[in-house]
């Protein structure tokens, strides 16, 4: 399949999601309803359920969905590691502790921006510490195992903090920050979010030329003019803002950023600049039919999204554990 | 309520551990204690103890001087209960078996949903336990509220009591008016409302209102989606549970921009939760406050039209 053909697929494939994604909620207005509540409005209800309900989800759902996917295979090319993924780095648990401490200690009462500028800050200490503890020539195992300690620690910082919030619905929060959701958010979220998200896809776009020239080996990157600090740091400030921001809003969803690029990779011809649009929109896509299929499966039960992205990652996790298993022992 | 059973239990959950030592304890007590028990079935009980907000309140109410020996911790919070300030005379317990098992009780009270572990405990330590559920009605509620004065050996008090209940709903005047009631939605943390048989809708129909979880045929405390609410578009939005200002996921709902819109620059109607947690007397006054609101909107649809 060309690429561009590819491309077209999948922004195809996105339209018809975020299609889909308006059309389907508990207050089952019909079609032309919908269209109408979009669009012109006069009908006071349909009118607020669509902008103000539906549309911020939809929006979220695609955002966060290419930020993902983007941040996955970034950082697969980057590290040049088939395992690396926000989630898996521990670079979302971490993003939720940042955003979990703005929101309980009402910090981001007082100062809208704290919520997403934490998370971020929680973000960019995960890559940072990942950076120092594997640099970016590590074996799987030690990424692994440097993700698996992060993502423990930021749990149990995470449930601590929620366990001594003196709200008593804090300790089952815990469930949100831990598996995402996008239930109920409102155009808020989408104005707290959005600006560092578009920042970040910006900064990790601009990859592209240096992840193609590390696939032959630092040395040789750098030789083509390739300045490695700078790609460092847009790799780290670009993953950070754009994940700390959705984790920020959605909770930390996992898997997404794994299985997208590794699906998208033998179709893009296993390069990693052509592969960052691929997997942006095939991680938008991917996130929207999660969200309309929690939707599906359970109406009303504010069904998580990491529920549903585990279910079909940790799987593929298994699979690529087997296939890579000479590599890891 | 369940809601309010949940975050008891959440609050309980928390101190879960360590109870094996405590366990290990009361079972050695027990031995020494089981001889002082049981004598007087008949005579009216003098250690009572309470483990539950909704009992704490009715056996305040009820009890002789001298009778009632301990109240739970919630019975203190001045949110969750409209007695707090009587509640401080008592010692405080947190409804764990050890405390209560010190306290050496004749009679404890306990709700259905009291933290299962140590009811079962005090049971098997052979104390007399008597579990409430929680009134999901009126009727219910002179019932809960009669077994407390038998329980008690106040029944003439339960009588005084429930005559005051009937007196102060009596003054409130049914919906007369012809035609459809307002629709009244109740929208508590975490976009959850209260659908038929339960204490909450009982409150608001009594009230003059419909309740919107009743009319989409709901039932219990259960979910109901903002985009539900929204395009019910009702004529008052009662907001309540909303414990403590400390914040929570839980308490965006309130600031939803959808939720706003509707609110039209208003707020949420609100009337204080330690009036709808428990059936007792009390609960007209849910009722009273409640229904203020009803012919205000019946004027202004009025004007509207």
């Amino acid at each position: 399949m060309s690429y561009r053909l590819l491309l077209a697929a999948l922004a195809v494939l996105v339209v018809l999601l975020f299609a889909i994604s308006l059309l389907i909620g508990p207050a089952g207005l019909d079609v032309g309803t919908s269209i109408a509540g979009l669009l012109n409005g006069d009908n006071e209800a349909a009118r607020l359920v669509m902008r103000e309900i539906r549309l911020p989800r939809a929006i979220l759902g695609l955002a966060i969905g290419a930020t993902l996917g983007l941040s996955g295979a970034v950082l697969q090319g980057y590290l040049r590691n088939p395992l690396a993924d926000p989630g898996v780095l521990g670079i979302s648990a971490s993003a939720s502790l940042g955003a979990v401490i703005a929101l309980y200690t009402g910090l981001s009462g007082a100062f809208a921006l704290a919520l997403p500028l934490m998370a971020m800050g929680g973000a960019v200490a995960a890559v940072v510490l990942i950076q120092l503890l594997s640099g970016t020539h590590a074996g799987t195992l030690t990424l692994i195992l440097s993700g698996v300690a992060i993502t423990s620690l930021s749990g149990a910082l995470t449930s601590l903090a929620l366990n001594l919030s003196p709200n008593p619905f804090a300790a089952v929060e815990i469930l949100f920050w831990m598996l995402g959701s996008l239930a109920d958010r409102s155009m808020l979220h989408v104005y707290l979010s959005l600006p560092f998200m578009l920042a970040g896809w910006v900064m990790l776009f601009a990859l592209g030329r240096a992840l193609d020239a590390l696939t032959l080996g630092a040395d040789v990157a750098s030789s083509m003019g390739i300045r490695l600090r700078r790609t460092q740091w847009l790799a780290v400030l670009g993953t950070a803002a754009s994940v700390g921001a959705a984790t920020a809003v959605a909770g930390s969803i996992s898997f997404v950023g794994l299985i997208v690029p590794h699906l998208l990779r033998p179709l893009v011809g296993a390069q990693p600049s052509r592969l960052l649009t691929a997997s942006a929109l095939g991680g938008a896509a991917l996130l929207l039919a999660s969200d309309i299929a929690t939707r599906i499966i359970a109406p009303g039960r504010d069904l998580k999204l990491g529920v549903l992205t585990a279910i079909v990652g940790a799987p593929f996790f298994l699979w690529l554990v087997i296939k890579n298993r000479r590599n890891v022992l | 309520m369940i809601i309010r059973a949940t975050l008891i239990a959440v609050r309980l959950a928390a101190r879960i551990n360590g109870r094996g030592v405590r366990l290990l304890a009361a079972a050695c007590a027990a031995v020494m204690l089981a001889g002082s028990m049981a004598a007087h079935a008949d005579a009216p009980p003098r250690r009572v103890v309470s483990m539950n907000l909704c009992t704490d309140q009715l056996a305040m109410l009820m009890a002789d001087e001298g009778q009632l020996r301990s109240v739970s911790h919630l019975a203190i919070d001045p949110e969750s209960s409209v007695l707090a300030e009587q509640a401080r005379r008592f010692p405080i317990n947190h409804g764990l078996a050890e405390e209560i098992f010190m306290m050496k009780p004749d009679l404890i009270l306990s709700g259905t949903f009291t933290n299962r572990a140590s009811i079962a405990m005090l049971k098997r330590l052979g104390f007399r336990l008597e579990e409430f559920p929680p009134s999901y009605s009126f009727p219910e509620i002179r019932e809960q509220m009669l077994r407390m004065g038998r329980l008690l050996h106040r029944e003439a008090r339960a009588q005084e009591l429930i005559g005051e209940l009937d007196r102060q709903l009596a003054a409130i005047p049914e919906w007369i008016h012809g035609g459809r009631r307002p629709l009244a939605a109740l929208h508590y943390a975490n976009s959850y409302t209260s659908g038929s048989g339960t204490l909450a809708s009982a409150i608001v129909e009594r009230s003059g209102f419909e309740n919107l979880g009743s009319r989409l045929g709901l039932t219990g405390m259960v979910r109901l989606p903002l985009e539900v609410l929204v395009n019910s578009a009702p004529d008052l939005i009662i907001g309540g549970l909303r414990p403590g200002t400390a914040p929570a996921l839980a308490y965006q709902t309130f600031e939803h921009p959808a939720l706003r819109a509707v609110l039209d620059g208003g707020e949420l109607t609100s009337i204080p939760d330690r009036y709808w947690i428990c059936g007792a007397p009390f609960t007209a006054q849910a009722v009273r406050l409640l229904s203020a609101h009803a012919p205000v909107l019946k004027a202004e649809r009025g004007a509207a039209k």
